[in-house]
């Protein structure tokens, strides 16, 4: 059957890269100031902002738990999303192999992310 | 026109030749034409056709943008010849080629039995909501309707955004940005109701999830119109009735 | 492509199509920031394993985080961040449904505008909240 009547499952990875990207988009760089560049650096946060009892309390409240997997998983849906693309871009074209190797990552990571977070405790 | 132009300003055209019957592949030929300020790329061929070189093959035929004849690459980028003027390369040097992305048919001229197979199967015109009879009267659309679609109206199948979509380009298969500014334009006009059935096309493998949003289609349009907004927008569309196709499973057999 | 047809068209090979054009190469330039959005996520990652792993392991991490070479990496990973944020909201207008504010279209420009103003008030956000509950 010819691709322009076959129906794309690209809705599912296109709407992870779409969520992953916006959120990156918005939260990405402050994300990255405080948690590399402020808090190692005691600029503005205080130099205990990150201490071990401070973040495993963090992690282990819901919120602090939904909102660290969200990030993770999300931007990590995004970057393979984007760089399986590029690759095809690059004319490494994205055959199924591919796919499930930048998708299987993503989906790694989110797995590994998920696994953590309940083992860190409620 | 070789009489006319007195003013002694000569510029370099590097035209990116192919002669199937006779090429192993194509290759640049340089003329030297005389111009004036007033004169199109398109009228700089067609001096070399008419004084220097009659085997030269390119199409064009309104010579006013609008018919969507004469696309072509001017140095490197996709541009209507006749909308393009021969006194903007200062350089004194313009090098001109074939539509980038797809296959050359001879010289100038490209093969666009792909795009027109695809044109087809998107019926590109108005599918009736409902029929009305004569004495019925027209179908009524207000101004807001129109807004929706009306720039996506003014496609004139030129090419140009094809040429300027590199995922057409590494895919053919792709329908491409033209493909779905115009399937838009039509699926997104209050009278039309053939939205669901073209939708198949935009959500398949060969439809909008090709599109990585380059935008390079919206930049080149010689008709403003913005078909990367076209894809993009259906993406949108396409992803909800993949998705509202899992809730309601009795629409989605297809 | 080598078809049989006797009109032997000529198909051009697309090997390094994106040098061709500024406008690609910009193209190709933000699709990269995706590398430093997944190296980001890794990051992370590593920190909930340490995290999980107890205070000596977080403490660890923590010191890794204060290295020249981590600082320096984060303020790559910054710039980069930025600059997909930006690219992101620059092709907003081309990527949304026409938005129409009392009968009129919204510009392209003031859409782009609302997106960065959008980040930038996350952003203040983040580090009022990060603030408040840690001094």
């Amino acid at each position: 059957m010819k691709p322009i009547n076959r129906r794309s499952n690209a809705p599912v990875f296109w709407g992870l890269f779409g969520a992953g990207g916006m959120l990156a988009a918005l939260f990405g760089p402050v994300l990255v100031f405080i948690t590399g560049i402020a808090v190692p650096l005691v600029l503005i946060l205080p130099a205990d902002a990150m201490s071990w009892p401070r973040m495993q309390a963090f992690a282990q409240h819901w919120a602090g738990k939904g909102l660290l997997f969200v990030v993770v998983a999300l931007f990590m849906w995004h970057a393979m999303h984007r760089i399986l693309h590029s690759l095809h871009d690059l004319g490494v074209h994205a055959g199924t192999a591919l796919k499930f190797a930048c998708y299987g990552l993503a989906l790694l990571v989110t797995m590994t992310a998920a696994w953590i977070l309940v083992a860190v405790g409620f | 026109m070789a009489e006319t132009s007195g003013n002694g300003k000569v510029i370099r055209v590097e035209v990116l030749r192919y002669r199937p019957e006779q090429d192993e592949e194509p290759f640049l030929q340089g003329y030297d034409v005389p111009f004036t300020d007033d004169m199109s790329v398109l009228q700089g061929l067609q001096y070399i056709k008419d004084w220097l070189d009659g085997t030269l093959s390119f199409r064009w035929s309104c010579r006013m943008a609008i018919c969507g004849s004469c696309g072509m690459m001017i140095d490197g980028e996709p541009r209507l010849a006749c909308k393009t003027f021969l006194r903007d390369f200062p350089a004194g040097t313009v090098r001109v080629e074939a539509l980038a992305h797809f296959p050359i048919e001879r010289d100038l001229v490209i093969r666009m039995d792909d795009f027109l197979a695809k044109l087809e199967r998107i019926k590109p015109y108005i599918i009736p909501k409902e029929e009305r009879t004569l004495a019925q009267g027209e179908y009524l659309q207000t101004p807001a309707q129109l807004d929706v679609y009306e720039q996506f109206s003014s496609c004139i199948n030129c090419l140009l955004c094809y040429a300027a979509c590199p995922q057409y380009g590494l895919n053919p298969d792709f329908v491409g940005p033209g493909i779905m500014a115009l399937l838009h334009r039509y699926n997104a006009d209050s009278r039309d109701g053939a939205a669901v059935e073209r939708m198949e096309i935009a959500g398949s493998e060969a439809g909008v999830f090709n599109c990585t949003a380059v935008g390079y289609c919206s930049e080149v349009c010689p008709k403003h119109v913005d078909p990367a907004n076209a894809v993009n927008q259906n993406k949108t569309r396409a992803a909800g009735d993949y998705f509202l196709r899992l809730v309601r499973p009795k629409g989605g057999a297809k | 492509m080598n078809t049989p047809d006797p009109r032997r068209p000529y198909v051009r090979p697309m090997a390094g199509w994106w040098r061709r054009n500024p406008f690609f190469v910009e193209y190709m330039v933000h699709e990269a920031t995706a590398f430093f959005v997944a190296a980001y996520a890794l990051v992370l990652l590593v920190g909930l394993l340490r995290l999980a792993q107890g205070e000596v392991a977080w403490n660890g991490w923590q010191e890794a985080l204060r290295s020249p070479w981590s600082v320096a990496f984060h303020g790559v990973l910054l710039a980069a961040m930025c600059y997909h944020s930006w690219t992101w909201f620059r092709i907003m207008p081309k990527t949304m449904p026409p938005l129409a504010v009392r009968g009129k279209r919204v510009a392209p420009g003031v859409i782009t505008a609302c997106g960065v103003a959008a980040a930038v008030v996350c952003s203040l956000v983040a580090l009022v909240l990060a603030w408040g509950a840690t001094r």
